[in-house]
């Protein structure tokens, strides 16, 4: 096992740059997801890693060694490619079977580390079948073992999840965090799943127009998003923009947010707060105040039931926020109705504007 | 149900497209090639107002004089050679072709490659005539760059006549190559190459049997034209160019025995079958 490092690394296809100046420390054994908008240069990254492209300029570690000189096959990297890339002229087993057999691996060796890495993934009885006469999840699983069972040092996955159904998908999500654990190898996986991406990994780098835009742990990023990009694309997010005062921010229209966590700014500087859906309380005009500086009057324009929780979209100045109830049984505000929002300060995040 | 019905009328509306190419298909080639089955059996052609009979001597003739199978062997090494040297050159112009080169550089090469076949066989020849014989563009070229003399007259030999044969009929390999390497996907490579094989074994062992496909049909393309050729072993191979083909187009030709080409004509045929029926299961094993 290895941890990656990817050091400033920068990478142009022509005139686009696809990454610019990337740095990341991949940990020995973590489970880290790279997510990012289309074409903000997920797969390029996972190319320069694997050694498929190599990078303009910068540098790349594997298990603390540079491998700019070492080529694809030298890497021991495994790798799950989006649409499977299964060999269509084997079968099964010979398709896990490759890599321990250009290794020159002994007929036995072969054939118990196989059946091991099928039965891993729960497909023990399917070794003779060619990936034509296998479901997607089960390909997806073929290409899993095949991944794994050269025991690479780093694991390498481009949105494996892709093309599965919901269901399907939080399956695997559950059996790849399983084997993952299990193996404890070094993984970078590749997602447009906001959701997977929180639910499945140590960390997460969030990468937009080939920059890394913030990376750590999941909690950490939600809770405390460094821009208005991060906040609303892990997680959705109302974001009221004003003037920087010193303990958060001022509206346009006077009113006053107080924002508990986040960046210090310096007072009179453009700002902005982020405050997720799920922490503003929702209460008709005659409720009581709760103590917290943050309350906004505002008009219920829409609800929308989602089954455990429904969303408001609540009018207020020209601008709508999302308020997000879970569906406790209490009774459900009318359309049109006024309401008074509240959310304390450690629910709102201060972010500076670039 | 409804999709028997909508293939069925599929079908049907189908025939009209179709009906010309069957009719062009029993005019030009149904008709003629069973009247030379019906020549074969023939003494004489009816032709030539001479009386005739119906024989199987012209069939026996193949078996009675061991010239016929001596050219036959040669041939059948012919193509063979021919076929190899075509899958040995076109095999990795296709494969550059399909999975190097891209966009404008892809298109000039292809062109290169198609050239050939556009060009008159007989002017494709003759160029070859003109590079290969004794004091031609060949032999002054090498004299002019090395240092000592040497004499290339490569004219009427063996080896002009594979030259201009795998002249003539690679383009059909880098095409059939061409095709089934194009449509395998670039992820089988840098997937086999993840896995910790080198670029040699990824070519053995995923695209070789890959574009199998393509280098049989390249291969039977070209092996059994190649077999019945006789206009480039002519030119070509002046003395030493006489094969099974040659020797058929004399009795056309030259001999005017009519009714003996043919019956050599449907022997090759049938033995060009067998070969074909013979190696089709083993090839497809390979695959
Ligand atoms: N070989 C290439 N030639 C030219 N441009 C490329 C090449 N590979 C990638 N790019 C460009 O680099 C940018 C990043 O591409 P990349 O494939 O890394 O995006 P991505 O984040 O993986 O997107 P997606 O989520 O859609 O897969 C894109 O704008 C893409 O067009
Ligand atoms: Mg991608």
């Amino acid at each position: 096992m290895a941890g990656v490092q990817v050091s400033d690394v920068s990478r142009s296809f022509g005139a686009h740059k696809a990454l610019d100046d990337v740095s990341i420390d991949f940990a020995d054994g973590g489970f880290y997801a790279l997510l990012g908008p289309s074409g903000s240069g997920k797969t390029t990254l996972l190319r320069q890693i694997a050694g498929f492209d190599f990078p303009d300029s910068g540098r790349i570690t594997i298990g603390g060694e540079s491998v700019e000189r070492v080529p694809v096959e030298k890497r021991r990297i495994g790798m799950v490619f989006q649409n499977y890339a299964l060999f269509p002229n084997m079968s099964v087993a010979d398709n896990v079977a490759f890599g321990l057999s250009v290794r020159g691996e002994t007929k036995a060796v072969i054939e118990t580390e196989v059946q091991r890495a099928l039965d891993l993934v729960q497909l023990g009885k399917l070794g003779g079948r060619r990936p034509h006469q296998l479901s997607g999840g089960q390909r997806q699983r073929v290409a899993l073992a095949r991944a794994i069972v050269t025991k690479p040092r780093v694991l390498l996955l481009d949105e494996p999840l892709g093309a599965l159904d919901k269901a399907l998908r939080v399956d695997m999500q559950i059996e790849l965090k399983r084997i993952q654990r299990e193996i404890g190898v070094t993984t970078i996986f590749v997602t447009h799943d906001q959701e997977e991406a929180l639910t499945m990994s140590d960390r997460i780098g969030i990468l937009r127009d080939g920059r890394l835009v913030q990376e750590g742990p999941p909690e950490e990023i939600y809770n405390r998003p460094k821009s208005e990009f991060a906040a609303t694309f892990l997680g959705d997010a109302n974001i009221f923009r004003g003037d920087t005062t010193g303990d958060g921010i001022r509206l346009a229209d006077g009113t006053a947010i107080v924002a508990g966590v986040g960046a210090t700014l310096a007072a009179g500087a453009k700002a902005s707060c982020a405050v997720r859906p799920e922490r503003i309380r929702i209460a008709t005009d005659a409720g009581a105040p709760d103590g917290n500086p943050n309350t906004l009057k505002g008009q219920v324009s829409k609800r929308i039931f989602a089954g455990n929780n429904s969303t408001y979209f609540v009018e207020r100045g020209g601008q709508t926020l999302k308020v997000i109830v879970q569906n406790t049984g209490m009774e459900r505000l009318a359309e049109g109705q006024d309401v008074v929002l509240r959310w304390s300060p450690e629910s709102t995040v201060l972010i500076a504007v670039n | 149900m409804a999709a028997a019905t909508a293939s069925r009328s599929g079908l049907r509306s189908a025939l009209p497209l179709l009906t010309p190419a069957y009719l062009w298909l029993t005019v030009a080639i149904f008709l003629p090639l069973s009247a030379m089955v019906f020549f074969s059996f023939m003494t004489e052609l009816p032709l030539s107002g001479k009386p005739w009979a119906f024989t199987l001597g012209n069939y026996a003739a193949f078996f009675s004089q061991s010239l016929y199978l001596t050219l036959l062997l040669a041939s059948l090494r012919l193509g063979l050679e021919v076929t190899l040297w075509c899958i040995v050159i076109g095999y990795p112009a296709a494969y550059v072709l399909a999975k190097v080169l891209k966009g404008r550089s892809r298109e000039a090469i292809f062109l290169l490659v198609i050239l050939p076949f556009w060009s008159n066989g007989l002017v494709r020849i003759f160029s070859w005539a003109m590079v290969l014989r004794e004091g031609g563009i060949l032999d002054t070229a090498l004299n002019a760059v090395l240092p000592f003399k040497i004499n290339i007259d490569l004219m009427y030999s063996y080896p002009a006549v594979i030259i201009g044969l795998v002249h003539s009929y690679v383009p059909y390999m880098v095409l059939t190559c061409y095709l089934t390497l194009q449509a395998i996907d670039d992820s089988l490579i840098e997937a086999g190459r993840s896995l910790g094989a080198s670029r040699l074994q990824v070519l053995k062992r995923v695209i070789i049997p890959l574009s199998m496909p393509g280098l049989v049909a390249g291969a039977a393309l070209i092996f059994v034209p190649v077999v019945g050729s006789f206009m480039e072993p002519r030119i070509l191979g002046g003395r030493t160019g006489t094969f099974y083909g040659t020797v058929i187009e004399d009795q056309f030709v030259a001999v005017f025995n009519w009714p003996l080409g043919a019956a050599l004509s449907f022997i090759l045929l049938a033995v060009v079958l067998v070969i074909l029926a013979v190696a089709s299961p083993v090839l497809r094993r390979a695959a």
